[in-house]
């Protein structure tokens, strides 16, 4: 029977079922799959369009404030904080898996090796952007000393913050990316910010940049780069913190 | 009344593609207010504010004594908004769960339903513009000399609520469809890329067009605007000439014309 009170509750749920209507889409389902399928549409189109082209540089001018933090802005982990306390000078870098050469290059070393400075912007996935001045090391300069065997397709971060704790313990952050934008020469492993060593809350002593992807790509507080050749045992299986957590492993866009 | 004829007036491709339009450009509004939600600011210039104020739009919420308060700063004027946009069912939240999709908070989904409808828009828009260039829809959609000189007279009867069913498009009609097929959605589109870091590095002139990335996010948010005050103006002009008629043209294709129509220019007042 239809009553005043049905009506009104019909009229309630359709003028709700508008943005209910892909609640479900939240959870793991095929829908969801179909969608972001778009994500290689956006990868592969993005691969043929843009070649090595470099993202926009800016000038000291555009440099109107500090570079806002996000995500982990500190690492309270006792190992890491010894060696904050020792201003790094006991960090070092290791470069392993399928490498030649694995490495592990010493914080005094990795600031002393030829250094690429470029001001960019950082575009958060929430929405904002920030520009900063970064300073730091080529990737591609760590990758010719060490060496990947021809089968490593990915370098994956790992870093020393945890961005998540849960009942199981800690999620130390972890991200990667493919070798195309491993060998970018605006991939750099930055270890200063506007002209100084790098804040704690930026990702000090070492935060890599990518400069055609969103923020969350830019992993901070690294310890190793690994070589893989899939990203099937990295984290829950994208090779990403937040690719795990259903956002795109490709972050041109 | 007397009917006139009935007419064939929209071909398969262009009905085809207006619905695919209405349903990219709702999932696209409702996931894109949800990315909106993850920072609910409009700024203006390259990058955002935060150790100054670029921001033309705020939507905050702010602690008062025990209570919590939605807080909507537009051009740095203040208003309560509590209820409706900062602060609302008990949640600090920027909009109502109804204007987003999903309902609840979840970035990483707004962004897998925006980033797929926008592909089906661009595709949608490159098939409208192929088949509406072959078949001719195109120039039916750009005003004429004798249309311009119509325009005092067509804004007169819609004003009074007057409709003349011809087998073309009136010139206000010509003037909005577009407005919308070849600025508002062009402009999305771009402002869309704009944002892209990946697509900056080959054009890095549309930042310099739009005044960078931030504004260029800003004007996606005021053209979406635009194009649901376009929403209600279409359905408004829908009920008022005559719904089931033009609903029947835009689905079947066929529309029945008013019976004195011998021209476009016959307004009788």
């Amino acid at each position: 029977m239809i009553t005043r009170r049905n009506l009104l509750l019909g009229g309630t749920a359709l003028s709700l079922s508008g943005c209910t209507l892909l609640d479900s889409l939240t959870g793991d389902s095929g829908m969801r799959a179909l969608l972001q399928g778009a994500e290689t549409l956006t990868m592969t189109a993005q691969r043929l369009l843009l070649g090595d082209a470099l993202a926009p540089e800016f000038a000291e001018s555009d440099i109107r404030q500090g570079q806002h933090p996000n995500g982990s802005t500190a690492v309270d982990s006792p190992e890491y904080l010894d060696l904050q306390a020792g201003g790094f000078a006991g960090y070092n870098l290791a470069v392993t898996g399928l490498v030649e050469t694995p490495l592990t290059i010493p914080y005094g070393q990795l600031t002393a090796m030829p250094a690429r400075t470029q001001i960019t912007r950082h575009d958060c996935v929430e929405g904002w952007s920030c520009i900063a001045k970064w300073t730091g090391v080529q990737l591609s300069a760590i990758l010719d000393q060490a060496k990947p065997l021809p089968t490593a397709r990915y370098a994956v971060f790992h870093c020393y913050d945890a961005i998540e704790r849960n009942l199981s313990g800690e999620v130390l952050y972890y991200e990667s990316i493919d070798m195309i934008d491993a060998h970018h020469p605006q991939t750099i492993l930055a270890w200063a910010m506007n002209g100084r060593p790098l804040p704690m809350a930026n990702g000090a002593p070492l935060r890599l940049r990518v400069e055609r992807q969103l923020g969350y790509k830019m992993a901070k507080y690294v310890h190793t780069i690994e070589l893989v050749d899939s990203l099937d045992g990295v984290g829950q299986g994208r090779g990403s913190y937040w690719a795990d957590r259903g956002y795109e492993w490709y972050a041109g866009i | 009344m007397d009917q006139g004829p009935l007419i064939y007036r929209q071909k398969l491709a262009t009905r085809i593609t207006h619905w695919l339009w209405a349903i990219c450009l709702t999932f696209l509004m409702f996931s894109g207010l949800q990315i909106f939600i993850a920072h609910p600011y409009l700024h203006f210039g390259k990058e955002a504010g935060f150790d100054y104020d670029n921001a033309a739009l705020a939507i905050e919420a702010r602690q008062n004594g025990d209570a919590v308060q939605g807080i909507t700063r537009i051009l740095g004027h203040e208003f309560d908004t509590t209820g409706y946009l900062g602060y609302v069912n008990g949640e600090a939240r920027a909009l109502p769960a109804a204007l987003t999709m999903p309902s609840g908070r979840s970035l990483a989904t707004g962004r897998v339903i925006h980033l797929f409808f926008a592909w089906v828009l661009v595709a949608t828009l490159t098939i409208w513009l192929v088949f509406s260039a072959l078949n001719g829809h195109l120039r039916r959609l750009i005003p004429t000399a004798s249309d311009l000189r119509n325009l005092p007279r067509d804004i007169a009867s819609h004003l009074r609520l007057r409709f003349h069913h011809t087998p073309d498009y009136n010139v206000l009609q010509k003037l909005a469809y577009a407005s919308v097929l070849f600025l508002a959605l062009p402009l999305m589109i771009a402002t869309g890329l704009t944002m892209s870091p990946g697509f900056n590095s080959i054009a890095p002139w549309l930042l310099d067009l739009f005044g960078g990335r931030q504004t260029a996010r800003s004007i996606h948010f005021l053209t979406m605007l635009a194009l649901i005050l376009f929403f209600f103006v279409h359905m408004a002009m829908i009920l008022a000439a005559g719904p089931l008629n033009e609903i029947r043209s835009i689905i079947t294709g066929w529309y029945r014309t008013d019976p004195e129509t011998g021209g476009q220019d016959d307004h009788a007042a």
